[in-house]
C-alpha cells in the first residue's frame, strides 16, 4: 500500500481517523465513566443539580469529606458479603470449562473423524440447540428439578450451563480438529495404537490451541449467564451477575445502587484482565467459525 | 472410525445434550398442555337454631393433596396456546372484527402481551443485525487503516463491550442514558427540554435498546470482518484499479463481494442472538416499554407465582419461531452437503 495511487485523499483519512476515536470513545468511555462514579454518593453519580459533580463529587465531599469514597464497595463486599458471589461464579466457570472441554475435545474429536452420514445430523442438531434461547430451556428444567430436589444448588446449574455450551463447545472444536491432519492418528494407528492411544499420545499435544481459545468461551458463556443463573440458584448461592440484579431489585434505600455499580465494577475487572492477556485467542476464536462458515 | 469408538466418544457430549436440551424440550410441550389444579372448594352448611348458612371455603389439604399427586396439573390441550396471556385468539378476531382502521387493529394488537412482546422482538432483530453488519463493516474498514502499532489497543478496546456481561454492560449504558445520568443531562440540554426521560418516553426506550444491541453487538461483526481484510486478494484491487475503479468502487465490487460469506455469517449468528434479546430489558428496566419472548418467559418464571404453563406455552413458540428463523441456513446446509456426498 505504499504506492502513491494507494494513498488516501487527505479527508477520508481524516474522517477515518475521526471516527476510529469516536468508536473508542463509544467503547471505552461508559467503562471509564462507571468506574470513575463508583467511588461517589449516588447524588453525585446520578447528579440531578449539576453533570459535572459526577466528575468532582461535591456531594462524596460533603458526606466523606473526600471526593472518592470506597462506601460502595464496603457496602457490596463487606456488608452484602458480594466475596461469596464472587466465589461462586468462580466454582461455576472454573467446573463448567473443565468439564465442557473434556465432553468437547471428545465429541469434537469424533466428529471430525468419522466420515460416516449422522455426523452431519449430529452438527446439524447441535446448531439448532446452539440456536434456542437458553431461558426457552429454564421452563423445562424448573418442575423436574423442584421434584427431584435439585434446584438451586451450584452442581445442577454447573451441568446445565455445559450441556448449553456443549452446541458451541462442539462447533468450535470440530473446525479446530479438522484443521489437525488426519494422517497424524492414521500413522499412529498402523504403528498398532488404538483410536483412544492416538488421541491421547498424538492429538492432545498438539490440540491446546484451540482447547485453550474454546475454554476461553466457555468461560464467557458461563461468565455472562444471567437467565440460566438467576431462574436455578436459590439465594445462597447466586453468583455475580444475578446478585447484581438483586442489587437492583432492592433499590428502595440510598447507597443500595451504588452498590449495584461497585459490583459492576467488581466483576468487569476481571474480563479486562482476560481480554488483555488472551486477545490474540479471542479474536483466533471469533474468526476459526467465520473461515468455515 | 468405527461406530463403536465414535459411539465412545461421542456419549458424554451427548448425553449431556440430551438430558439437558433435547428432553427440557419435549418436558416443555409437555408442560405447556397442563395446567394447575384449581383449587378444591368445599361448601359447608353450618345451621344455626335460626337459619342455615352455606359457606364455600378452600379445602387446602386437598387442594395440597391433589397438586402433590399430579404435579404438572390437569390436561387442558392447546387452550393455553389461544388464552389471552398469548396467541389470544378470540381478542384478536374481536379486534379484527371492530377494527376501525388498521392503526386501531395493531394499537389492540399491541395491548396484547404477546404481540407485544413478539413485535419488539422482531424490530430488534431485524433492524439491530443489519446496524451491527454495517457498523462492524465501517469499524473494520477503518481500523484497517490505523497504524499498525496501534492496531492491537484499538482491537483491546473494541472486544469490550462484546466481552461484557450483557447485564453489566446494558447497566453501564443505562446508568449514563438515565434521566440524571450524563448522556441523559446531554439530551435534555440538546433537545432544550429538562424533563426529557427515558422512561416517560416508549419511542426513545426502543432506541436505547436498539443502541445497546449496535453497541455491544458492533465488535464481533468488526473483529470478522477485519480478519477478511487481510485476506483480501490483492491482485483483484490493483487490477480493479487499473481499470479506472474508484475508492468507493473499489470497495463496491470487489472488497464487499470478497467479504459476502462473512457478511451471511455474521448475520445468521446476530439473528439467532438478536432473538435472544433479554438482558437489556432487565438492565433498563424497561419492561413498561418493550417486551421481548424471552423476558416474557422470564418474567413468568420469576415472581411470587410461577406460571410454569404460561412460560411453557411461550418458550414453545419461541422455539418455533427460532426454527422458523433458522430454516433457510438449515435448507443451505443440506443442499451444500447434498452436493458434497
Amino acid at each position: 500500500m505504499s504506492s502513491p495511487a494507494n494513498k488516501m485523499p487527505v479527508a477520508l483519512r481524516f474522517a477515518s481517523t475521526v471516527f476510529v476515536i469516536a468508536w473508542l470513545l463509544m467503547a471505552a468511555f461508559p467503562f471509564i465513566w462507571t468506574f470513575w462514579g463508583s467511588f461517589k454518593v449516588e447524588l453525585d453519580f446520578f447528579s440531578i443539580s449539576d453533570w459535572t459533580n459526577a466528575i468532582t463529587g461535591e456531594r462524596t465531599k460533603e458526606t466523606h469529606g473526600s471526593a472518592f469514597t470506597g462506601a460502595g464497595y464496603h457496602g457490596a463486599w463487606v456488608e452484602e458479603g458480594f466475596l461469596r458471589n464472587v466465589i461462586n461464579t468462580f466454582i461455576v466457570c472454573f467446573f463448567v470449562v473443565c468439564t465442557s472441554l473434556t465432553f468437547g475435545t471428545l465429541g469434537g474429536y469424533a466428529l471430525s473423524r468419522s466420515g460416516f452420514r449422522y455426523t452431519f445430523w449430529l452438527l446439524i442438531a447441535a446448531l439448532i440447540f446452539r440456536a434456542m434461547p437458553p431461558i426457552t430451556l429454564v421452563a423445562g428444567y424448573m418442575l423436574p428439578f423442584f421434584q427431584w430436589n435439585l434446584w438451586g444448588i451450584l452442581p445442577t446449574t454447573i451441568i446445565v450451563l455445559v450441556a448449553i455450551n456443549q452446541p458451541f463447545t462442539l462447533w468450535m472444536l470440530h473446525s479446530f480438529f479438522q484443521n489437525i491432519p488426519k494422517e497424524l492418528d492414521e500413522s499412529a494407528k498402523v504403528d498398532g495404537c488404538t483410536q483412544f492411544q492416538a488421541f491421547r499420545h498424538v492429538i492432545i499435544p498438539v490440540m491446546w490451541p484451540g482447547v485453550i481459545t474454546t475454554g476461553l468461551f466457555s468461560f464467557l458463556l458461563a461468565y455472562n449467564d444471567f437467565a440460566v443463573t438467576s431462574m436455578l440458584l436459590s439465594e445462597g448461592n447466586r453468583t455475580m451477575v444475578p446478585q447484581i440484579a438483586a442489587f437492583l431489585g432492592t433499590t428502595q434505600t440510598e447507597g443500595n445502587i451504588m452498590f449495584a455499580v461497585a459490583a459492576v465494577v467488581s466483576a468487569t475487572a476481571p474480563l479486562f484482565v482476560l481480554v488483555m492477556f488472551f486477545q490474540r485467542q479471542i479474536v483466533s476464536g471469533l474468526t476459526a467459525g467465520a473461515v468455515k462458515g | 472410525m468405527k461406530h463403536r469408538t465414535f459411539f465412545w466418544f461421542f456419549l458424554p457430549t451427548g448425553l449431556a445434550m440430551l438430558l439437558f436440551i433435547a428432553l427440557p424440550i419435549v418436558s416443555v410441550v409437555t408442560q405447556s398442555l397442563f395446567t394447575p389444579h384449581e383449587a378444591v372448594l368445599v361448601t359447608v352448611e353450618t345451621c344455626t337454631p335460626f337459619k342455615c348458612t352455606q359457606e364455600t371455603t378452600i379445602d387446602q389439604d386437598a387442594t395440597a393433596a391433589i397438586r402433590e399427586a399430579e404435579p404438572l396439573g390437569r390436561f387442558v390441550g392447546l387452550s393455553i396456546y389461544f388464552d389471552r396471556g398469548h396467541l389470544a385468539i378470540a381478542e384478536v378476531s374481536e379486534a379484527w372484527q371492530t377494527r376501525a382502521s388498521f392503526g386501531d387493529f395493531f394499537n389492540k394488537l399491541n395491548n396484547l402481551p404477546f404481540y407485544r412482546a413478539m413485535g419488539f422482538t422482531l424490530a430488534f432483530t431485524f433492524i439491530v443485525t443489519p446496524l451491527v453488519i454495517l457498523m462492524g463493516l465501517v469499524i473494520a474498514l477503518a481500523v484497517n487503516t490505523v497504524h499498525a502499532r496501534l492496531k492491537g489497543v484499538v482491537i483491546f478496546f473494541s472486544l469490550l463491550p462484546f466481552v461484557i456481561t450483557p447485564l453489566i454492560g446494558a447497566l453501564v449504558l443505562f446508568w449514563m442514558i438515565d434521566s440524571r445520568g450524563i448522556l441523559g443531562t446531554a439530551l435534555q440540554w440538546m433537545a432544550g427540554d429538562p424533563s426529557l426521560s427515558l422512561k416517560a418516553s416508549t419511542g426513545l426506550m426502543w432506541i436505547s435498546l436498539m443502541i445497546y444491541g449496535v453497541w455491544h453487538a458492533a465488535p464481533f461483526a468488526f473483529v470478522i470482518f477485519y480478519a477478511g481484510l487481510q485476506t483480501l486478494p490483492m491482485d483483484q484491487i490493483e487490477a480493479a484499479q487499473i481499470d479506472g475503479a474508484s475508492r468507493f468502487q473499489r470497495l463496491r465490487y470487489v472488497i464487499v463481494p470478497h467479504l459476502m460469506p462473512l457478511v451471511t455469517f455474521v448475520a445468521l449468528i446476530q439473528l439467532m442472538d438478536n432473538f435472544r434479546v433479554f438482558e437489556p430489558i432487565v438492565g433498563f428496566n424497561a419492561s413498561a416499554h418493550a417486551s421481548s419472548l424471552s423476558w416474557a418467559i422470564f418474567n413468568d418464571l420469576g415472581g411470587e407465582t410461577q406460571q410454569l404453563s404460561s412460560a411453557a406455552a411461550t418458550s414453545v413458540i419461541t422455539i418455533i419461531g427460532v426454527a422458523i428463523l433458522l430454516s433457510p441456513v438449515l435448507v443451505r446446509t443440506w443442499r451444500d452437503y447434498k452436493g458434497k456426498v
